[in-house]
């Protein structure tokens, strides 16, 4: 008997141990893995990116609201960075900023504002929340990532966008302001993605991230980086992720 | 000790599910047909439930400080009308990394209830222990049980080996209310999960409702563990710690 549960035992840890190394190479194959899940929770986020992954994988559109929907008072997180180049930059309305893009790009390309705000636009009213609990509705206009990305033209092995916020992303004062973050080519490429300009019909105001910030409908409010200034497409998140919380942030 | 085709439970590394699922004569919905207190599945499952939702009150908790305020609706923010305003300080930063606890424990949950629910079939588990009997179902047994426990009256050494009417429909609550109520209003706060199943976030009335509404859920679960040790301490804490732990009540069926 012993020896029998003994066999059936090796026989099922074998198929378990097959079924896994298996199941790991298919994940890595479509992307399923996040780039730290080595990491303390790393468990939890691979299981959390990689269902989301699947389940998002027809990249339906999250949920848009009315006009009358839209938040009174929305909140300001992280108030528009004080340092001097920026507020230069600011005072004559951004004429001398550029957004750059490096890394994996057949095209180093940068766009001045005027250029961005000359392709073509989309307008999402989208619920925004933070992972602290508040949320507000507000209207955001600009241009589809992945048409931009388009212009710049990605390797085939890019995987991943790291969003650089203006002036410098080692700045550490503040929590939210100086975050950097980088997304996968799911959400890059999703068409509710934009280069945001405009918030409520106006133009972005410095305390939401003028002059240009990440505006995404499917992730928490802290992905979407403010004050842009340089877009680095790469396949080693490793290489520019901080250490603190998760990289997906999904759920 | 009563015979058991099941006695494959008596080996606390057994597999969950047996090799002889055959019915057992005469084992109404409510009598115990095990010869152990717990099955293993049983036992497996309440640890991971336990190690879940101990980390998700504390790590849920760590989210709360950051902005103990419910709303109703869509939206909600400081400077907008509130429906609770838990009297705690705002503590702005431990979200960050509570977050990813959260999510890692929210998987525990997840997976050990997906575990429970296909071996308490496949075990009979569901019928046999939680399933109240017909005639149980009515005031008079409920509130007899009730007004034991008001009185602090231990149970009968029999009495242990199968749950009364009041804990079958309290176990019943906490994983087929509870639990999937805390992972409904968790996955409406999601995006993504709500970009392709939006009516799990429109039906509870929007984001800060599913909010609001997993507070709930997260409070009714506290308040259950908290009831559910003030009875461990009453029954004895170490031996029914060991029979969830091994399977067996010490001293065999006629003792406590």
């Amino acid at each position: 008997m012993s020896s029998l549960i003994t066999r059936r035992r090796l026989v099922t840890a074998s198929l378990a141990t097959a079924a896994g190394v298996g199941g790991i190479g298919a994940a890595a194959r479509y992307n399923l893995i996040p780039p730290d899940y080595g990491t303390l929770f790393g468990a939890g986020e691979t299981l959390t990116y990689a269902s989301q992954r699947l389940l998002t994988s027809g990249n339906a559109l999250a949920r848009e609201f009315k006009r009358s929907d839209i938040s009174k008072s929305p909140v300001v997180n992280g108030p528009a960075p004080p340092d001097e180049a920026f507020l230069r930059l600011a005072a004559d309305g951004f004429k001398d900023w550029r957004l750059q893009f490096e890394g994996l790009i057949e095209r180093p390309v940068s766009f001045t504002l005027g250029e961005l705000r000359n392709m073509p636009s989309q307008s999402h009213i989208l619920l925004h929340a933070c992972e602290q609990g508040w949320s507000y509705i507000a209207e955001w206009t600009g241009v589809r990532l992945a048409y931009v990305l388009g212009l710049a033209k990605p390797k085939p092995e890019a995987r991943y966008a790291v969003f650089m916020p203006y002036p410098n992303p080692q700045q550490t004062t503040g929590i939210i302001r100086v975050q950097f973050e980088g997304i996968d080519m799911a959400d890059a490429l999703h068409p509710q993605t934009i280069l945001a300009y405009g918030m409520n019909n106006e133009a972005l105001p410095p305390n939401f991230g003028a002059p240009l910030r990440l505006r995404m409908s499917r992730e928490i409010g802290w992905k979407n980086t403010k004050y842009l200034s340089r877009i680095i497409v790469t396949d080693r998140m490793d290489l520019y992720r901080k250490g603190s919380g998760t990289w997906y942030g999904g759920i | 000790m009563r015979a058991s085709p099941t006695s494959v439970f008596l080996s606390p590394r057994a597999p969950a599910v047996p090799e002889s699922t055959e019915p057992i004569t005469g084992a109404g919905p409510n009598r115990t047909a095990h010869s152990v207190r717990h099955l293993a599945v049983v036992r497996v499952t309440h640890w991971l439930f336990a190690t879940g939702v101990l980390g998700l009150i504390a790590s849920g908790s760590g989210i709360l400080i950051s902005h103990p305020r419910f709303y109703w609706g869509e939206t909600g923010a400081v400077g907008t009308p509130s429906l609770i305003d838990l009297p705690l300080p705002m503590i702005i930063g431990p979200s960050v990394w509570n977050r990813p606890i959260h999510f890692f424990f929210a998987w525990l949950l997840v997976l050990g209830g997906l575990a429970y629910v296909i071996g308490g079939l496949a075990t009979q588990h569901l019928r046999r222990d939680l399933l109240p009997a017909k005639a149980d179902l009515s005031w008079r047994p409920i509130l007899s049980v009730i007004w034991d426990h008001v009185r602090w009256k231990r149970t009968g050494a029999d009495e242990a080996w199968t749950y009364n009417v009041v804990q079958r429909l309290t176990y019943l609550v906490v994983l087929f209310v509870l639990f999937p109520g805390i992972v409904w209003t968790g996955l409406a706060m999601s995006f993504a999960v709500t970009s392709v199943f939006p009516f799990l976030v429109t039906l509870l009335g929007g984001h800060q409702s599913a909010r609001t509404l997993h507070f709930v859920f997260a409070s009714l679960l506290l308040i259950f563990f908290i009831v559910h040790m003030a009875m461990l301490v009453l029954v004895g804490f170490r031996s029914h710690v060991q029979a969830m732990i091994t399977g067996r009540v010490p001293g065999g069926r006629s003792t406590k």
